[in-house]
C-alpha cells in the first residue's frame, strides 16, 4: 500500500513536472517589424521566415537549408515540361479546414496575381492542374530544373477560408484597407497566431494537431521589434528575452561575456561585393572627363587587388565575415572551391592603373547604404582608405538605405559611379546572380535589373540561357563554372564577402540557426 | 473677444497650411518609398506601376491638395508598410505616448518644485549643490544617452525594471492603459523619468531663480517682520508667486514632452507614435509622416491658442489696447 501511495505520487509529481515543463514561452525580439500577415505581400526574408512558422510550402528547407517534403509527401518529373506533386494526406489548417489539390490551384493563382510580391515564385506561363485530390501537375513552358526552389517560401493558404473572408485580392500597397488575410493567418504550420500587432507585439501559440513533431518544445512565442541595438541587447543581457537577432558584431564579445547568454555566429548566404558603372562612356562622379576608366578591365583589377580584404575581415568584421571570391555563397554553388580571389597586392595594382594610362590615379564618387548591410559604411570608408594609397581619392556617399536605393537603383537611372551592394539570390540558386547582377541590360534594368554598373558580356548571357534549361545538375553546375570563371577574368565586380550572422541566445534555449537568416520556433528547445 | 478669437483661428489654420506645405516638400528628400515596399525580386516595371497606382508620379501640388482634402476630413490614407488606416494606427498608439507624457510631467512637476524650492531657500548647502549637479547633468546629457545609461543600470546590472515595451496592458475600450497593472507601471518608470528629467531640471532651476527672487521682495521681508512661521512665508507666500511663471512654462513644455518622445520611445521600444513616426522615416512611410507632423503641429497650435485665450482673459491690458484702436 505505501509502495503504492509512493508510486502514485512520484507519478503525480512527473505528470505535474511534466506539465509545468510543457507550458514553455519563447520570447524574442528582432531589429524590424512584422508588418502583415499575408503571405504574398512582402518578398523578405524576415516576413517570410515568420510566416514560415504558420503557413507551409509544397516543400520545405531543413537547418542545413537542404530541401524536405512539406506538404508535398514526394514528386517527381513525369515529363521534361510536367512535374506531378503529390500532397501529404490528412493535412489540417489551423481553422479546421482539409488540405487538398484545391488550395494548391488556388495558391498557385493568387501569388502570381496583382499585388503580390512574389510573383515569381511560379513563372506567369506555368499551368497549374489538379489530377485528383492529392495530385497535382505543374506544366511549364519549357524545363526548369529549379522549378521548387524557392516553395519553401511560397505558402499555401485555404481556398476556402480565404475566399469565405473576401481575401482572394492580395491586398497591395496601394490598397487603402487592408484584407481579412492580412491581419489574420489560417496556416497549416506548426504554430498558430493568437494576436497581431503590428510593429508593437506578434503572439503565436503552438499548433497542437500539426500533422509533424515538433523537434522543440515551445508552446507559445512572444515577439517583440525592437529596434535601437542598445536596447535590443540589453534586453537580452538582462533576461527578459530568450532571444534577439541581430546583434552588432562589436557587442558579440559582451554578449558571450555575460552570464546566460551566448551569441550564435555563423555564416550568411548575402554576398558583400562592390560594383563600377562600365556602361557610360564618362562617368557621373569622377575628375576623368572624356572617358570611362572602369571600361578598362586593368582599372578594375587594380581596385580589386588594392583591397586587402583580410583586414576588412579583421578589423571592421571583426571576424564576422568570410572572405569570397564568387558573387555566391559557397552554401550555393557546389564547386565555388575552385575559385580563387586574386590577392591583395598594392603593388600590382599601382603598376596595373600606371598600364592602363591613370599612374596618377583619379577620384571616384561612391555610394553605399549606411543601414542595410553589416558594418556596410565601415566597409566602404576601409575601401575608400585602400584605394587612397594606390592614387585613387574616393569621394564616399553614405546614405541610409531608403535614400541609397531611391539613388541607385533603375527607377533612378542607375545613377551611381562606383557602389557597395549585398545580394543572396532567394532561390538558392547561382543563375539568379547571372541574371540580376551580371546579366547585360538596357538602360531600364530589362536584362540585368540589378546590374547597376551594366557590365555586359554576351558571352555570360549566353551561358545564363543554357543554365536556366539544363537539367542535367553535373553538366549544370560546369555551364555554371563557365560563367563564373568569364565574370571572374572581367573583374565584372568586386566580391568582398559572405557577412556573418549573429544572433544572441539565452543559455535556457536552443535554436537552429539557418544560413538564410530565418527563424523557426518548432527546432527552439527550452529548458 | 470673437474678432480676436477668429483672427486667431485664422491664423492657427494658415500655421497648419504652411506646416503641412513644409512637410510635403521635405518628403522628395526621403527617399523612395516604393523601394521599401516590395522585395528585391520586384521588377522596375512592376515598380513603376505600383508608383503611379500610388500617385507619387503626381506633380507635387497636386499630391498636396490631394492631402489637404483628404486630411480636412481626417483621412489621412493608408499607411505603406502597414497597409492600414494611418488614422487607425495612430489611435492605437496614442494611448501609449499621452500616459508616457502625462507621467512624465508629474515627474517633473512633482520633483522639479521641491527640489527648486529647497535649492532657493538653502542656497549654499550640500544638498543644493547636488541637485544642481543632477540638473546640469540632465540638461547637458542627450535623452538616449540617459536612457541607455537608465537601462543598463536598472535593467541589467540589478535587473530591477523591464527594458523595453509597456509591460501587460489593460484595454479600456478604444484605450490601452498600462497603469492598472504592476508591470505596466514597472515598465514606465523608467521612460518616465529619461522623458521628464530635462523638464524637471528645467521646473527646477525656474523655481530656484524665481525663489531668490521673491524672497528679496518687500512683502517676504514683511511676512517675516509680521513673525509668520518660516514655513507659512516660504510656501504660502513665496511659492505661490513662483508658481505663475512655472505653469506657464509647464502647458507649453507638455507640447513637447509629446513631440520630443520620439527619441525617448525608440531608446525604450515604447509602443508609441514616436516610435511609429521613427520606424516611419526609415520606411519612407510617407502616409504616417505627414499625419504624425500635422497632429504634433495642431497640438502646438491648440495649446498656444488656449494660451493666447487665457492671457486675453487674465491681462486687462490686452484688451484695453483693443479698445482705443
Amino acid at each position: 500500500m505505501r509502495i503504492k501511495t509512493t508510486v502514485a505520487t512520484a507519478a503525480l509529481a512527473a505528470t505535474l513536472m511534466g506539465t509545468a515543463a510543457s507550458a514553455e514561452t519563447l520570447r524574442y525580439a528582432f531589429q524590424g517589424t512584422l508588418n502583415q500577415l499575408d503571405p504574398y505581400t512582402l518578398n523578405e526574408t524576415f516576413t517570410l521566415g515568420s510566416h514560415g512558422n504558420v503557413y507551409e510550402g509544397l516543400t520545405r528547407r531543413a537547418p542545413d537549408l537542404t530541401i524536405e517534403p512539406a506538404l508535398a509527401e514526394s514528386w517527381e518529373v513525369v515529363e521534361p515540361n510536367r512535374w506531378r506533386f503529390h500532397l501529404r494526406k490528412g493535412v489540417k489548417f489551423h481553422n479546421g479546414n482539409d488540405f487538398t489539390a484545391d488550395d494548391v490551384v488556388f495558391s498557385a493563382e493568387r501569388v502570381r496575381s496583382e499585388g503580390s510580391d512574389l510573383t515569381s515564385r511560379i513563372g506567369a506561363d506555368v499551368k497549374v492542374e489538379k489530377v485528383d485530390d492529392h495530385t497535382v501537375d505543374f506544366i511549364l513552358p519549357g524545363p526548369n530544373p529549379i522549378l521548387h526552389y524557392e516553395w519553401d517560401t511560397w505558402y499555401i493558404m485555404d481556398k476556402e477560408w480565404t475566399e469565405a473572408n473576401n481575401a482572394v485580392k492580395v491586398t497591395s500597397a496601394s490598397d487603402t484597407t487592408p484584407n481579412h488575410a492580412a491581419l489574420n493567418a489560417n496556416g497549416t504550420g506548426s504554430f498558430k497566431v493568437v494576436s497581431h500587432e503590428a510593429g508593437v507585439k506578434t503572439v503565436f501559440e503552438k499548433n497542437e494537431n500539426w500533422w509533424d513533431k515538433p523537434k522543440g518544445n515551445i508552446d507559445r512565442v512572444e515577439f517583440t521589434p525592437i529596434g535601437s541595438d542598445a536596447t535590443r541587447v540589453a534586453a537580452l543581457l538582462s533576461g527578459e528575452l530568450d532571444m534577439v537577432y541581430p546583434i552588432p558584431v562589436q557587442d558579440i564579445k559582451r554578449v558571450n561575456d555575460n552570464a546566460g547568454t551566448k551569441a550564435l555566429t555563423g555564416p550568411e548566404l548575402r554576398t558583400i561585393f562592390l560594383g563600377f558603372d562600365q556602361k557610360r562612356d564618362e562617368l557621373l562622379y569622377s575628375s576623368v572627363k572624356g572617358k570611362n576608366p572602369f571600361k578598362d578591365v586593368r582599372v578594375r583589377k587594380a581596385f580589386y587587388q588594392a583591397i586587402d580584404i583580410n583586414a576588412i575581415s579583421d578589423k571592421v568584421m571583426r571576424g564576422l565575415s568570410t572572405p569570397s571570391a564568387l558573387l555566391i555563397s559557397p552554401f550555393q554553388y557546389s564547386r565555388s572551391d575552385e575559385f580563387e580571389r586574386y590577392p591583395y597586392d598594392p603593388e600590382a595594382a599601382k603598376a596595373l592603373l600606371a598600364e592602363a594610362g591613370y599612374g596618377d590615379g583619379f577620384s571616384v564618387g561612391m555610394d553605399c547604404p549606411n543601414d542595410r548591410y553589416v558594418n556596410d559604411e565601415a566597409i566602404c570608408q576601409a575601401v575608400a582608405s585602400f584605394l587612397a594609397r594606390v592614387g585613387i581619392k574616393v569621394d564616399l556617399n553614405a546614405q541610409p538605405k531608403a535614400q541609397y536605393f531611391a539613388k541607385v537603383l533603375a527607377s533612378n537611372g542607375y545613377d551611381t559611379s562606383f557602389y557597395l551592394l549585398g545580394w543572396t539570390p532567394g532561390s538558392f540558386d547561382s543563375w539568379n546572380v547571372l541574371h540580376n547582377i551580371t546579366g547585360c541590360r538596357d538602360d531600364k534594368g530589362k536584362g540585368g535589373p540589378f546590374n547597376l554598373g551594366g557590365y555586359c558580356n554576351p558571352k555570360v548571357d549566353e551561358l545564363s540561357a543554357q543554365i536556366l534549361v539544363e537539367n542535367d545538375p553535373v553538366k549544370r553546375d560546369e555551364l555554371i563554372a563557365q560563367a563564373f570563371t568569364i565574370i571572374h577574368d572581367d573583374v565584372s565586380h568586386i566580391p568582398l564577402h559572405q557577412q556573418g550572422l549573429a544572433w544572441g541566445v539565452s543559455d535556457k534555449v536552443e535554436v537552429a540557426q539557418r544560413a538564410d537568416n530565418q527563424f523557426h520556433f518548432r527546432w527552439v528547445v527550452k529548458n | 473677444m470673437l474678432a480676436f478669437t477668429i483672427r486667431r483661428l485664422v491664423q492657427a489654420i494658415l500655421v497648419m497650411l504652411v506646416v503641412a506645405l513644409i512637410s510635403f516638400t521635405l518628403f522628395r528628400f526621403v527617399g523612395d518609398p516604393v523601394n521599401q515596399m516590395v522585395g528585391v525580386e520586384t521588377t522596375p516595371e512592376q515598380r513603376e506601376a505600383l508608383r503611379e497606382r500610388l500617385g507619387l508620379n503626381d506633380p507635387m501640388l497636386t499630391q498636396f491638395g490631394r492631402f489637404i482634402i483628404n486630411a480636412a476630413q481626417f483621412d489621412f490614407g493608408t499607411s505603406y508598410q502597414f497597409r492600414q488606416p494611418v488614422a487607425e494606427l495612430i489611435g492605437r498608439r496614442l494611448p501609449a505616448t499621452l500616459e508616457l507624457s502625462i507621467v512624465s510631467a508629474i515627474f517633473a512637476l512633482f520633483v522639479g518644485i521641491p527640489m527648486g524650492v529647497y535649492t532657493g531657500l538653502h542656497r549654499d548647502s550640500i544638498l543644493s549643490k547636488l541637485f544642481l549637479s543632477i540638473s546640469l547633468i540632465g540638461i547637458s546629457l542627450p535623452t538616449f544617452f540617459i536612457g541607455i545609461l537608465l537601462i543598463f543600470l536598472f535593467s541589467v546590472t540589478l535587473q530591477w525594471l523591464p527594458s523595453f515595451g509597456r509591460g501587460d496592458v489593460v484595454q479600456l475600450g478604444w484605450w490601452s492603459t498600462g497603469l492598472l497593472t504592476w508591470g505596466g507601471i514597472k515598465a514606465l518608470i523608467l521612460p518616465a523619468i529619461t522623458l521628464g528629467l530635462f523638464q524637471m531640471t528645467l521646473i527646477m532651476r525656474l523655481v530656484r531663480s524665481e525663489m531668490l527672487e521673491v524672497i528679496r521682495t518687500d512683502y517676504i521681508k514683511f511676512a517675516r517682520a509680521r513673525g509668520l512661521r518660516q514655513r507659512s512665508v516660504n510656501f504660502r507666500h513665496a511659492l505661490k508667486n513662483t508658481l505663475v511663471p512655472v505653469i506657464t512654462i509647464t502647458g507649453l513644455q507638455l507640447g513637447s514632452i509629446i513631440a520630443f518622445a520620439i527619441i525617448t520611445e525608440t531608446v525604450f521600444q515604447w509602443p508609441g507614435m514616436g516610435l511609429l513616426f521613427l520606424q516611419s522615416v526609415q520606411n519612407v512611410d510617407i502616409p504616417i509622416m505627414a499625419a504624425y507632423l500635422m497632429l504634433i503641429a495642431f497640438l502646438f497650435v491648440t495649446i498656444n491658442l488656449i494660451v493666447d485665450l487665457l492671457y486675453f482673459q487674465v491681462d486687462p491690458r490686452l484688451r484695453a489696447e483693443r479698445a482705443t484702436h
